[in-house]
């Protein structure tokens, strides 16, 4: 078998805020879409910069392509694309401008960049604009240029931090299949999120809290490290019900998510009858009791729950 | 070092120069507004100075003094005044720079003791222009006085002999053949360097930081060498340009005299470049910040290179320590090698010394500059 694309052993890294990654370790295998979830201050963002090469680790080991990043950042460079959650586009540059910036920066031949920019601009949906200001473009068409400047040198690795945070739901479906199509030739990709729905577009995610690894594996198998079901609970005030239910038998978390309550048991069948009494003897007002499939927000929300020092959320 | 890679960045700054106003303003209007400016404002000698006159006397002597003085270039005089408190009150008013009193007795005292006196009275609140007009005004009163000399000793057929009728302090401190802009204008190609260089190379790394585009680059395998070469390079060209521009007009408007070779001038203005571009980049990487960098730059470049560098204020002149001072002063020696280069027509030879220190000075600036930058988020 290869070498893992992306190896992270005992990686550590403390800001005077705080920790931000603490003895982290996992392995991102070639062609796979590894995704990095967790709210913010999980230490997604860190953990990236780190395989980027672009701030240097306390301890622990990296290797990236192969290649020590926490010794030696500068050789990963030329293998990786990153592209940072404040990606770095010159705005007072034109998208064509931007795109052989970072192409002569990594050396690429002026046959090989047009060639590539070409296939890229268009599968972005972008050719029409090549020469716009940078500065002048959508958010959602901002993000797809940082991505196209970063995959202009085929990278075998890709890092891309929370890249469809604040992108519309066209150029989200237009950058997933780009993706999507960089894994078929081979490429490795790690993604950052803070959406959890989007989570499950990934491979393998790997679950960030307080700088640790909860769960590595695919969604399926997060799924299944939930005991017994989720029941959701419609509701105007679910906040309200989340109160009343958090220490009823058999609730293992529970958390409101819009005008729901998602409650995780240890045996759906049984519960809904004993939560149903238990909420009309409170006098509060809620809609139908279903059981539905667990998200991986669910999934989240219930490790961290049993994470110690960290009852319910 | 990968040339591609210097290029790419060299580009990437030119585009960004050309499409931001500012830069745009300092790069190119900056240079000529300033030598515009200095060219005429910053002048040390007086010409056409303001002059009331009470006359006391008003006999054919003390006219033909007068005469002396209407005739002067660096005279008018403007207005004859019959009272000395008028006299006052037009100095005060600053509608003239010198009051000359000429005593009802001076004829009299001019034919009896061959000695007479007058009186000049000068505004003091600009020391340096109040200094030149008394100069001034003795040496024309020289000149009157040698005519009286010489009318006295023609009226009785004697030759020259050593009596003077009027008493004269001759000055030549201020030098009436040279004019001062022609060592003004020189040292202002310093000035424009020192403040085009410092603003815009303080800015290079701050900018990166400011708009968030510096981690992304920092993720490329450009070197920290290759992005400050990049980066520093048009701010060099730039600089040359504005340097020739400067001469060009210096010579061709002003008219101070060229004598040098372009060549000279090209390589000490390179030498300085590094100096003031280092020193620039060295803040923006340490500031982080373009205002804060523009401003710390300013006030190491700018400052000692308008004060102290022998630009306008002589270094002869100044108190001891601060002529010490002014050895560590890098400005220092290009301002004397563009004095020399233009005035002088000096060579290689001539300015060794001014050329040894600024190579000092641009390897230690260089060797600190390249190892400022890391390319790290930290």
């Amino acid at each position: 078998m290869k070498a893992p694309a992306v190896q992270i052993e005992g990686l550590s890294k403390h800001f005077a805020t705080g920790p931000a990654v603490v003895d982290l370790g996992f392995a991102a295998q070639r062609g796979e879409i590894l995704g990095l979830v967790g709210p913010d201050g999980a230490g997604k963002t860190t953990t990236l910069r780190i395989l980027a090469g672009v701030l240097p680790a306390d301890s622990g080991a990296a290797w990236v392509a192969g290649h020590d990043v926490v010794h030696d950042p500068e050789a990963v460079k030329s293998h990786i694309g990153y592209m940072p959650q404040q990606y770095g586009l010159y705005e007072d540059l034109t998208v064509d401008e931007n795109i052989r910036f970072y192409a002569d920066l990594f050396e690429i031949t002026s046959a090989v960049r047009k060639q590539r920019s070409g296939e890229l601009l268009a599968a972005c949906g972008m050719m029409p604009f090549r020469r716009r200001l940078a500065g002048q473009l959508s958010g959602g068409m901002k993000r797809k240029l940082g991505l196209i400047c970063a995959l202009i040198h085929s990278p075998e690795i890709l890092l891309l931090d929370e890249p469809t945070t604040g992108v519309d739901p066209v150029s989200r479906r237009e950058l997933w299949g780009i993706l999507y199509s960089l894994v078929f030739q081979g490429v490795t990709v790690l993604i950052s999120t803070a959406y959890f729905d989007e989570a499950e577009r990934c491979h393998r995610l790997l679950l960030l809290h307080r700088g640790g690894a909860l769960f590595c594996g695919t969604p399926t198998e997060l799924k299944s490290k939930l005991p017994g079901g989720v029941l959701s609970m419609a509701s105007a005030e679910p906040e309200r019900l989340r109160a009343a239910l958090a220490d009823a038998d058999g609730v293992l978390s529970a958390m409101a998510m819009g005008d729901a309550l998602h409650i995780v048991v240890d045996n759906p069948q049984r519960r809904t009858p004993e939560l149903r009494a238990r909420l009309e003897g409170a006098g509060l007002t809620f809609g139908d009791i279903a059981p539905m499939g667990a998200t991986v927000e669910d999934v989240f929300a219930y490790m961290v729950s049993t994470q110690p020092g960290d009852r319910g959320r | 070092m990968n040339w591609r890679r210097i290029m790419a960045i060299a580009r990437k700054e030119f585009i960004q120069i050309r499409r931001d106003p500012h830069s745009f303003l300092i790069a190119v209007l900056l240079p000529l507004f300033q030598i515009l400016l200095l060219g005429y404002g910053a002048r040390l000698d007086a010409d056409h100075i303001p002059v009331y006159v009470y006359d006391q006397e008003g006999s054919q002597d003390s006219q033909a003094l007068l005469k002396h003085f209407q005739a002067s270039r660096y005279f008018d005089v403007i207005k004859a005044v019959d009272n000395y408190p008028e006299l006052v009150r037009a100095i005060d008013a600053d509608r003239c720079k010198l009051g000359l009193v000429i005593p009802w007795d001076f004829s009299r005292r001019l034919a009896d003791a061959h000695h007479s006196e007058v009186q000049a009275l000068l505004d003091g609140t600009d020391d340096n222009s109040a200094q030149l007009a008394l100069g001034y005004a003795q040496a024309v009163i020289g000149a009157y006085s040698n005519e009286v000399q010489l009318k006295w000793f023609a009226a009785r057929g004697l030759s020259q002999q050593t009596v003077a009728p009027l008493s004269v302090d001759y000055r030549t401190w201020f030098n009436e053949e040279l004019e001062s802009k022609n060592f003004i204008i020189p040292g202002t190609v310093a000035l424009v360097m020192a403040l085009m260089g410092a603003l815009l190379s303080s800015l290079t790394i701050a900018r990166e930081w400011e708009r968030g585009t510096m981690e992304q680059l920092i993720a490329t395998p450009a070197t920290a060498m290759e992005i400050m070469v990049g980066k520093l390079f048009p701010y060099l060209v730039i600089g040359l340009s504005d340097a020739a521009l400067c001469t060009a007009f210096a010579v061709g408007w002003f008219n101070v005299p060229f004598r040098g070779n372009a060549g000279m001038l090209m390589f000490t203005t390179t030498l300085f470049l590094v100096v003031i571009l280092g020193i620039g980049y060295m803040i923006s990487v340490a500031t982080k910040s373009q205002i804060g960098a523009s401003q710390y730059a300013l006030l190491v470049t700018l400052l000692p290179t308008s004060m102290l560098s022998g630009f306008a204020f002589p270094i002869d002149q100044m108190p001891a320590p601060i002529r010490a001072v002014t050895y560590l002063v890098y400005s220092r020696y290009y301002v004397s090698a563009l004095k020399g280069i233009f005035l002088a027509g000096s060579g290689l030879e001539d300015l060794a010394p001014q050329i040894g220190a600024m190579i000092v000075y641009a390897v230690v600036i260089a060797v600190f500059a390249t190892r400022a930058f890391r390319k790290s988020l930290q």
